[in-house]
């Protein structure tokens, strides 16, 4: 059964039709599939987790957005161009361990939060002044937000055991013990905060 | 290492190796013909579409022909992604109506798709419309791991057939792959991210009024709309305020699950898997994680099952899955240990309860430095390339784990199919070797290894680090090499070496603050992922028609046991032989140089 090397055409016609077909399949009815599966399923987090406020969309619990008032939450920071938190250019600062603009970066954060907080003298949790891989990440550190609780306190007139109680309550801890690392969402957490009122 | 870390690791080491043999079983089935009952249920569907095609799927083609088909296939794909760029305006689905990409990049990007590379040059959520994400793009994700599947099946027909001319059929090949094993699996996983978070929609882009509102620099643009320069030639930046936040949209989780499936790793994001819409939490990350290995490493299965010795292909995941552990610690350690320049400023990189610590800049804090370091070697040691964190920003010799998995040609389980093949090929030269230690004719799997084999085995192991070094060395002299450059001294350097190592191997990851979208690199990395994916890919076709056409070499007492410890570690010395020989000049320059720099800095 030596096969021959046939004509070309023998090799043009099944490569056009079956990329056709198999474009058709996984290009077309497979995202469209998935889609309708989606929409009626989950509809809500297919449509991007959205979080509405006197029903109008104030956010995604997915996307950080920025906090710069000390009675929020200070989300990690971002470095996405022009404006931090873009959501339509997603990016890392992908500055190299040895780069000074690294050290440049974070020197000012951390002076913004020692300014925010003059008595807090302990460590800055590390997550808190390094920019996050997506620009987005939608969640600090327990230590990070445990950091700021004074801040926030005093700066909302509430007692530290509240706000403390607060992170608590919207932290979330690793998924069947194992998977992920302690952490809290900032905006769920600032949204708690504005509705203690 | 903490203890999460460690169980972490041995969660995901066990759940992987737990689904080796049920889908290497399944796929062995598929790609034999065997009556099982998806195929039966498939048969008219498959029926229909060689009709249509004008296949007689019982016809198969001898190496020649396969390779002539598949690349014929593969330049077709090309074709397609090229031209849905370049007209995406004037076509459907463009709902943020952007613009026809420019000639170089959808030049790059139509052959980092079809490659398995995934190299992105562009930013996906502000370049690409659905459309060509949908039917270029994720086709291309598809497909491009159906070809690196049915490479891989030729050569092991190769090994398990004796006297024969043929090595299959390839449209009957990509077609069953794709039918019965890639779309299956990327539906059933598409379903499960968007059940936790990740968008599925064909929506426009949704603005949303935030919180507070944000202040900040922006450049400013001159009257012609081109940005504003002072005296100095510094950009001119000026003030501006925002309360609107624009949240992307699309189809994100079809084009998700089959990116790590296929180890493409092509995101829809710029981001890739650190973008919160493309990989929600710590389960979807798990998730992802164990998509990019599931059929590489179950391929190790089918091998064995298909040369009729299940022992082979376990003693080939072995040797895989030594390298793997060895690497992720490796990293796990060097991130967790922290930027010592960040320590001295009074910022708390030590691990508890509270907070995952370490190297903390690039990465996400539900990912921490356990999911983010394990994730960086899952997708270097195959061919995915989809990242959760930014390699750029890694410790040197953190960083050093990605780039060197990646050199010793993607074969700590590989991409899909080309990690099974390309191991195969060292398997080969590792025989040889042991033959000419112990004075005789090298075999394997009982097929003589002779000098069109070695020649062939040379030819697919030997253009990687050329084309790699080559490229490296034009890109570090040239002014349009060097402009791509983000960070200075060493790491600049190592930006480049990345760049092309990745490329080279269809990876596609990149410490990604090398500026790629340019003429010189898309069209220098366009030309690097064309030869380092085909020309690999025809020597092993050539290598599986001359195996398929030999006799079985009958078992003697004699004949070197290819299963079993001793194999294990020849073969794991070969992968390291070729790979570090080749590499450490070029290593030392990079993240070894790079690593003395920030420990010695440290005592002073």
């Amino acid at each position: 059964m030596q096969p021959e090397n046939p004509p070309m055409s023998s090799i043009l016609r099944p490569a056009l039709v079956l990329f056709a077909m198999l474009t058709g399949l996984t290009g077309i009815v497979y995202p469209l599939a998935v889609t309708g599966l989606a929409q009626a399923l989950f509809p809500h987090r297919a449509n991007g987790s959205l979080i509405l406020l006197d029903g109008k969309p104030v956010g995604s619990r997915l996307i950080a957005q920025s906090f710069t008032e000390a009675k929020y939450f200070w989300s990690r920071p971002s470095a996405t161009t022009p404006q931090p938190y873009s959501g339509t250019g997603s990016a890392g600062s992908n500055l190299g361990p040895l780069n000074p603009a690294l050290i440049d970066a974070i020197k000012p954060r951390i002076a913004a939060l020692r300014a925010a907080d003059p008595d807090n003298k302990v460590p800055v949790p590390v997550d808190l002044v390094t920019a996050s891989a997506s620009g987005l990440d939608p969640e600090e550190s327990l230590a990070a937000a445990q950091y700021q609780a004074a801040r926030v306190a005093r700066a909302r007139g509430l007692p530290l055991a509240q706000v403390q109680a607060l992170i608590a309550a919207h932290a979330e801890g690793r998924l069947w013990g194992v998977l992920g690392e302690p952490r809290v969402n900032v905006l769920e957490l600032n949204l708690a905060l504005d509705a203690l009122k | 290492m903490t203890a999460a870390s460690a169980i972490l690791l041995i969660v995901y080491v066990v759940v992987v190796l737990l689904c080796v043999k049920p889908l290497g079983l399944y796929m062995a089935n598929v790609m034999e013909g065997r009556p099982i009952w998806p195929l039966r249920a498939g048969a008219p569907l498959e029926r229909w579409i060689y009709r249509l095609c004008g296949i007689d799927p019982a016809a198969e083609m001898g190496w020649k022909q396969y390779a002539v088909a598949l690349l014929v296939f593969n330049a077709l794909g090309a074709l397609v992604v090229y031209a849905l760029q370049r007209l995406q305006l004037w076509l459907p689905l463009n709902p943020q109506h952007f613009a026809n990409v420019s000639p170089d990049s959808a030049f790059n990007t139509a052959v980092s798709f079809i490659t398995n590379t995934n190299w992105q040059g562009y930013s996906g959520e502000s370049t690409m419309s659905y459309l060509t994400q949908m039917a270029g793009l994720a086709v291309q994700n598809f497909l491009s791991a159906a070809t690196g599947i049915v490479v891989a099946i030729a050569l092991i027909r190769g090994f398990a057939r004796h006297g024969a001319q043929a090595i299959g059929n390839f449209w009957v090949d990509m077609t069953r792959a794709t039918l019965y094993v890639l779309l299956p699996l990327a539906t059933l996983l598409a379903v499960l991210l968007v059940s936790q978070g990740v968008l599925q929609n064909l929506s426009a882009y949704e603005d949303v009024t935030t919180i507070e509102t944000l202040a900040y620099q922006q450049p400013k643009a001159d009257a012609a709309g081109n940005p504003a320069k002072d005296a100095k030639g510094d950009p001119v930046m000026q003030s501006a305020i925002t309360r609107t936040q624009t949240l992307p949209m699309g189809p994100v989780a079809s084009q998700e699950a089959i990116k790590e499936l296929g180890t493409n790793g092509g995101g829809f994001f710029n981001a890739n898997s650190a973008h919160p819409y493309e990989n929600p939490n710590a389960l979807t990350n798990f998730l992802e994680m164990l998509a990019i290995l599931l059929i590489p490493t179950a391929l190790t299965y089918t091998f064995g099952r298909m040369v009729g010795d299940t022992r082979q292909g376990w003693a080939v995941l072995a040797a895989m899955a030594i390298l793997f552990i060895i690497l992720v610690n490796v990293a796990l350690v060097n991130e967790q240990g922290g930027n010592p320049l960040v320590g001295r400023l009074g910022v708390d990189q030590s691990a508890g309860a509270l907070q995952p610590g370490g190297n903390m800049e690039g990465k996400e804090a539900r990912f921490g430095i356990a999911a983010s370091s394990l994730f960086a070697t899952v997708t270097t040691g195959t061919s995915c390339g989809a990242v959760n964190s930014m390699h750029d920003s890694f410790t040197p010799l953190g960083g050093f784990v990605p780039l060197f998995n990646m050199m010793l040609g993607e074969v700590v389980f590989g991409g899909v199919g080309t990690g099974l093949y390309s191991m195969l090929i060292f398997a080969i030269v590792g025989v040889f070797i042991a033959g000419l230690m112990i004075g005789r004719t090298p075999e394997y799997l009982g097929k003589k290894i002779e000098s069109f084999e070695m020649k062939m085995s040379s030819v697919a192991i030997l253009v990687m680090p050329f084309i790699v070094l080559v490229g490296t060395a034009v890109g570090v002299s040239v002014a349009g090499g060097q402009a791509g450059v983000a960070n200075p001294g060493a790491h600049g350097f190592s930006e480049i070496l990345y760049a092309f190592v990745s490329a080279s191997n269809n990876n596609g990851s990149a410490f990604a603050g090398i500026s790629a979208n340019t003429i010189f690199y898309n069209t220098a990395l366009g030309l690097v992922m064309w030869l380092g994916r085909y020309w690999p890919i025809v020597a092993v076709l050539a290598i599986a028609g001359s195996l398929a056409a030999k006799k079985r070499v009958p078992v003697t007492s004699g004949t070197m046991v290819t299963y079993g410890p001793t194999f294990v570690v020849l073969l794991i010395g070969t992968v390291l032989l070729v790979g570090a020989l080749t590499f450490v000049p070029a290593l030392a320059l990079g993240p070894i140089v790079e690593h003395l720099m920030l420990r010695g800095g440290s005592h002073g």
